[in-house]
């Protein structure tokens, strides 16, 4: 059942760092993180990683294999072929601080930047009521399990180091729209996620929809809604248009 | 050298929901407080739990108060729980997560608009506030929230947002700091450069989790390797209960990557079977005693309980998990398991797989994803996997102090809420009800401090050496001998225990120990695993003996400790609490120690046939005296 696979595991800090090959024994059933924790324990003690809890429930072990952002814990060896030499680096659009940890506290900035759970005056615990249906919405945001592979793939900020201080990522976006959508938060939420947090820069190519390993929608269910609700408020061309109808003069 | 020094109030070590909920209490009574945790800010343990938190809110059934939560929590520990601290778990657990919501929190919700329920092994009602079978990461998430939230308001305030409470992230402290008897900071360094960092403060909350990883199949992530039960240890402080270890009853068994990731109670609770390779649903041939009344012993009956819950008793698939995993355990001795070593836990031919994938959508996604099985076609496989220890810090119910003073510890590193078997549900209520008062304990404590102790260079540089060492050897592998620890724990100390292999067990360990001070760490000190995995062995087998002695010791079967040569509950051991200690912070003593008498208007909650079950009969005449 086992074999032998090959890896080629990027290594480095400091802002150095290449590949290195390495051969190294899969058994029937594991994942990436399995063969990673394998090199560790017999050929590269001090190879980086950041892991937790090896189920897809942590989003800790966010990495690049043969490109694409995965989670370690989650990407099966058998979706390979046995000869496929299989590519493992760090996320891309954060600073390496060795190997395949990456520094991701852009994502704990930008979390701070966003207005928390704004509730209304007088509502006191144990005092609210919501309906299912009307929580359900918000519930899907909050699958997140903050990997950060959606702020990793979105090509606003992966080669453009330029836009992420007024970006907040598709994650953050996100969140602005989880809150919006939240039955009891009363906040204004709508002309910051434009002006403060860069909604406009988000042109839907769903990279980010994609990368999540909980599946949530990001664009269509988080991002998209929450263009429209300020486009909405900005200029509602049916409004604009019915406007220029009925004011004709008789 | 230069050592980076930093000055708080209150230092929480760990960021679960108890470091968390501790935290925030702090810092709200005006104390500044550090938040030190292993991992990343918001990947805690507390991630991982699923199926709900207990609170009896009544929401489902009226009928539910804190009562009924009291008795539930002190069946399911034998009897053999701090009853003060299950009094008080009961009693706050309602506000503890209503308070949740009020931060933002968005369980689900019942048709007339307040938080849902559901049902749980060991729960008389439906009892458990849940989101789906994620609630321990709407509840890590919201306590995150809420620490930005405080963030906020003191950046508005001071123009800092680390004013008052600053998390230091993938940071582990290594020792306790002490100025004579009292607490005076902590000792630790950043994973990510290597360098060292001191903690100055008179207050630390230990809030660090359990002891998993000293197990090879395990629930628990890499971060469970009993930091905060070896901190408090070495610092002097005692450990109870530390034989009593739960092993969840279903863990996935296959793939072997992933043998012991949980399988949530909520698959059980929401109508899933177990049965054995003859089809049989074995667990009615389980029912013990002490529980004979309060089971159905029918499916037919089982089966009208999800619906008719008042003329009916819940299926035998819902007692507490200590028996639960017995039973799988036995069934898989006895020939009868599944063809990869465990038994079938089946919800495909209960909910239509629609329900299936809305009540468990990470248990869907989970089977799935990691063993390419469809949940709603086809059983899983699930066996015992090591999950809780309900063992640790010996600490005040109502303060959470241990007996160090500026010492104190919530959540899964505090011993006695759960005697010697936990409910579902009942750790991520003990985590908000027991990391308040905890967070609060140790702001009255600093509040009431006459002076600022301090810290000694000695004991820093002792820290510092100690930390060092493994990089300066070239040793043994640190892997190797986790690995021998992981396995000489399974085997020998495990589900099912007796005295030549505990034995066993303790002289492994104690070769293990002079192993541990040998093993060597190549590589430099930037983000290094094998250092860091050197540092947490020495935790881990001090542990692991506290484990191994008291199991030894305790001669008798009661939930998360099973002793084949004594199978029966023994009343008289009943009172006894295992107290563990060091003396010269490598080997470990164990004291007997009696558990104080339960005050009278809570005894007189149980009937005197229950009681019986458990108390001594001169407890018995005791009760007698109280209830005439």
């Amino acid at each position: 059942m086992s074999y032998k696979a090959k890896f080629k595991v990027w290594r480095g800090e400091g802002g150095e760092g290449k590949l290195e090959d390495f051969t190294v024994e899969v058994n029937e059933g594991e994942v990436v993180l399995d063969i990673i924790h394998r090199l560790q324990a017999t050929q590269a003690p001090d190879l980086a990683v950041r892991w937790n809890c090896k189920a897809g429930k942590c989003g800790s072990c966010s990495m690049e294999i043969n490109g694409k952002p995965r989670l370690g814990c989650m990407t099966r060896m058998s979706t390979f072929a046995e000869d496929e030499t299989i590519t493992v680096t760090p996320m891309r659009t954060f600073p390496v601080i060795k190997d395949l940890v990456t520094d991701v506290s852009f994502n704990y900035q930008k979390a701070r930047e966003i207005p928390s759970f704004t509730p209304p005056q007088g509502v006191r615990p144990g005092e609210y009521r919501m309906q299912q249906v009307d929580v359900e919405r918000s519930q899907e945001f909050r699958k997140c399990i903050e990997c950060f592979m959606c702020n990793n793939i979105c090509h606003v900020i992966r080669d453009h180091e330029e836009n992420k201080p007024a970006f907040a990522g598709p994650r953050f976006l996100m969140r602005i729209a989880e809150l919006d959508m939240h039955p009891y938060d009363v906040a204004d939420r709508q002309e910051s996620a434009q002006e403060e947090h860069g909604l406009g820069y988000c042109n839907i190519t769903k990279c980010c929809t994609e990368v999540c390993p909980e599946h949530i929608k990001i664009t269509d269910n988080a991002l998209i809604p929450m263009k429209e609700r300020v486009v909405d408020r900005k200029y509602d061309p049916l409004v604009w248009l019915g406007n220029k109808i009925f004011r004709r003069p008789k | 050298m230069e050592i980076e020094r930093h000055e708080y109030d209150v230092v929480v070590i760990g960021a679960g929901g108890a470091g968390l909920r501790a935290a925030i209490e702090a810092r709200q009574q005006g104390k500044r407080t550090a938040i030190v945790c292993k991992s990343l800010f918001g990947k805690a343990h507390t991630v991982m739990a699923e199926g709900g938190a207990a609170a009896a809110m009544g929401n489902v059934n009226p009928d539910d108060n804190w009562m009924v939560h009291f008795r539930d929590t002190m069946r399911g520990g034998k009897f053999l729980n701090n009853w003060r601290m299950a009094e008080l778990h009961a009693k706050e657990a309602p506000d503890r997560v209503w308070e949740l919501e009020a931060w933002g929190a968005l369980f689900d919700r019942t048709k007339d608009g307040k938080i849902s329920q559901r049902n749980f092994g060991g729960h008389e009602y439906p009892r458990l506030a849940h989101v789906g079978d994620r609630t321990g990461l709407e509840l890590i998430r919201t306590l995150q929230q809420r620490v930005v939230a405080l963030q906020q308001e003191d950046y508005e305030q001071h123009g800092d947002y680390e004013a008052y409470i600053k998390v230091f992230a993938e940071c582990t402290i290594t020792r306790l700091l002490k100025d004579g008897d009292r607490i005076s900071g902590a000792f630790g360094y950043w994973r990510e450069s290597g360098s060292f960092v001191v903690l100055d403060a008179p207050a630390v909350v230990l809030a660090t989790g359990g002891i998993g990883k000293s197990y090879v199949v395990t629930s628990n992530s890499w971060e469970y390797t009993g930091d905060g039960h070896a901190l408090a240890l070495l610092a002097g402080a005692n450990l109870i209960n530390m034989e009593f270890i739960q092993f969840h009853p279903t863990g996935m068994v296959w793939p072997p990557s992933v043998r012991g990731i949980l399988v949530t109670e909520s698959v059980r609770g929401d109508g899933g079977v177990l049965r054995n390779s003859a089809g049989e649903r074995f667990m009615f041939n389980y029912i013990p005693e002490v529980f004979k009344d309060k089971y159905a012993t029918t499916e037919e009956e089982g089966d009208r309980w999800y619906t008719d819950q008042a003329n009916n008793r819940r299926p035998p698939e819902l007692l507490p998990r200590d028996e639960v995993a017995r039973a799988i355990n036995s069934e898989v001795k006895a020939g009868r398991g599944s063809p990869q070593g465990g038994v079938f836990l089946d919800v495909s031919t209960r909910l239509p797989a629609e329900e299936i994938r809305r009540r468990l959508p990470s248990m869907y996604h989970q089977f799935k994803e990691l063993a390419d099985v469809d949940i709603t076609a086809e059983p899983m496989q699930v066996g015992p996997t090591c999950h809780y220890i309900m063992g640790g810090v010996e600490v005040d119910a109502d303060t959470g102090a241990a007996a160090v003073p500026g010492l104190f510890a919530a959540g899964e590193v505090s011993g006695g809420m759960h005697g010697s078997n936990r409910l579902g549900g009942n750790s991520l209520s003990d985590l908000l009800v027991f990391g308040r008062r905890a967070g609060a304990g140790a702001a009255a404590y600093v509040d009431a401090l006459p002076a600022r102790p301090k810290i000694g260079q000695e004991q820093l540089d002792e820290a510092r050496e100690e930390a060092l060492a493994p990089l300066q050897r070239t040793g043994e592998n640190p892997y190797e001998v986790h690995h021998e620890l992981q396995r000489t724990m399974n085997e020998l100390v495990g589900i099912i225990r007796k005295a030549e292999e505990v034995s066993e067990a303790l002289e492994v360990v104690e070769k293990l120990k002079e192993r541990v001070r040998l093993v060597g760490a190549a590589g430099s000190r930037i983000y290094n695993p094998g250092w860091h995995l050197a540092l947490d062995l020495r935790n881990m087998v001090l542990v692991s003996e506290c484990v191994a002695r008291a199991a030894l010791l305790r001669e008798e079967s009661r939930g998360g400790h099973t002793r084949d040569d004594f199978p029966g509950m023994n009343p008289e051991w009943r009172r006894k609490l295992l107290v563990c200690s060091t003396a010269d912070g490598s080997s470990i003593t164990v004291e007997e120690k009696l558990q104080p008498a339960m005050r009278d208007d809570l005894i007189t909650l149980f009937d005197r046939d229950e009681l019986k079950k458990y108390l001594t009969d001169e407890e018995m005449s005791e009760f007698d005296g109280i209830s005439k």
